[in-house]
């Protein structure tokens, strides 16, 4: 099963796009948009879950120039490196804490 | 501290309301540069640890957004795994306590097994597998005492086996699980947690299956009793208070909060100690001749953080395990937009 979709009918321009994740909620489109609006090239990002019964998130890019796909991609990118460096830094501390005490 | 600067990185707390709640640092915003970057994040994010033991921590993360933080929260309450007993079959139960009754009550018992050791249960699979599958049995008879003093009355003295612990709980290994596992390793986390009542005749045979879950399918998986964050609280005094306004304002906070020192003539100054701690109640706004001594306010993005384990990992594992969820919904996100 595919687990991101595009919404159809934007064929036209590349610039904008919503994504359709199927497993997404507030916990990873909130955090995703986070990153992605703090893009120069994004006008607009944001995301919704449009029937709290269902799993589906969707997830929308609007940029100056850039494809919207290429956006998505480089935020999910620059969010897993956050989660990489979240957790050294943690534990590199937790060790030194443990040594200390 | 300027005026912009204020405004991007503190919370104002008023007498009636908060300011500045939002998150205003996106780019374009003011001429600073909001652009997200890696390095930027390398550079600003700190973690310190202040308070750790087996089942509770204090941790403070610094230059973080409110949106990932509160995406590690969600992930540790909701989507870090945990072992809890999901199937009861019962052969006997003529006690007091319904059996769908007794079988809420012990799917709510935390158990000490690891959950990265074992594999969720596939759907429609009702037997389970020594690689997804806790079993325990529960196999109690209440008696009279026949020993119990004469004039007695208290239940303890009368009956025998009349409260039902978590320790009658007798661990099955299923298959090589004997071999990897310790009882002490995956039983119930306290060996005291009263399950039922029971009177004499009552009898109960249960077996009882405990599998892998999130917290998402039901509270009982989850590996937190609670996890939160706050945001660390700034007071600054903006004049000399002094005498008895140094009292009453000393008593308008949280203990520790204000301090106040003598200075060489006798007089009471007050002065902050420490605002961490502060409940930031609005109390000092009650007097007309304090109000205007202080400034309360939040720091945007120094968020402590608090974990309560409910037992089976210690909470640095827990927060660690739920960034790695983190990472592996955006692995498998760029995995699939890589093959399109």
């Amino acid at each position: 099963m595919n687990l991101i979709a595009e919404l159809a009918g934007e064929d036209s321009d590349t610039k904008s796009r919503t994504f359709v994740f199927e497993e997404g909620g507030h916990t990873f489109g909130n955090a995703l948009r986070c990153i992605i609006s703090r893009y120069p090239e994004v006008m607009l990002c944001g995301y919704t879950i449009p029937h709290p019964s269902e799993a589906s998130m969707h997830f929308r890019i609007q940029t100056t120039g850039p494809r919207a796909v290429d956006v998505l991609k480089q935020g999910i990118e620059d969010l897993e490196k956050l989660c990489d460096h979240t957790m050294t830094v943690f534990q590199d501390e937790m060790a030194q804490f443990k040594a200390a005490n | 501290m300027d005026v912009i600067e204020e405004g991007r990185s503190r919370l104002i707390l008023k007498e009636n309301g908060v300011l500045n709640a939002e998150e205003s640092d996106y780019p374009g915003s003011y001429t600073i540069d909001d652009i997200w970057s890696h390095e930027k994040f390398k550079k600003v994010f700190m973690v310190k640890i202040v308070k750790y033991n087996e089942t509770e921590m204090e941790f403070d993360l610094i230059g973080i957004h409110a949106a990932i933080a509160n995406a590690f929260r969600r992930l540790l309450i909701s989507e870090v795994p945990s072992m809890a007993i999901e199937k009861v079959f019962v052969y006997i139960n003529t006690s007091l306590l319904q059996d769908e009754v007794l079988a809420h009550r012990l799917g709510l018992i935390p158990l000490k097994a690891d959950p990265r050791l074992f594999e969720y249960r596939q759907p429609g699979d009702t037997d389970g597998t020594e690689q997804d599958t806790l079993e325990f049995q529960l196999k109690v008879k209440c008696t009279w005492n026949p020993n119990a003093p004469k004039d007695s009355t208290s239940p303890d003295d009368l009956y025998k086996d009349h409260k039902i612990y978590t320790k009658h709980m007798k661990w099955l290994p299923i298959g090589g699980q004997g071999d990897i596992y310790k009882k002490r390793d995956v039983g119930p986390v306290h060996d005291d947690i009263l399950i039922s009542k029971m009177r004499p005749g009552h009898e109960l045979e249960l077996n009882l299956h405990a599998v892998k879950g999130i917290g998402k399918d039901h509270a009982k998986f989850s590996p937190v009793a609670t996890a939160f964050y706050r945001l660390l609280p700034e007071i600054i005094l903006t004049r000399d208070v002094e005498g008895e306004e140094a009292e009453r304002l000393q008593k308008c906070f949280s203990p520790g909060v204000i301090g106040i020192e003598e200075s060489e003539y006798g007089i009471k100054r007050a002065k902050v100690l420490d605002a961490r701690y502060d409940t930031c109640s609005r109390n000092v706004y009650r007097y007309e001749d304090l109000r205007d001594a202080v400034k309360m306010g939040r720091i945007k993005n120094h968020f402590i953080f608090t974990i309560e384990s409910v037992g089976a990992l210690p909470p640095d594992v827990l927060f660690i395990e739920a960034v790695k969820l983190l990472k592996i919904k955006c692995r498998t996100f760029l995995d699939e937009l890589n093959h399109v």
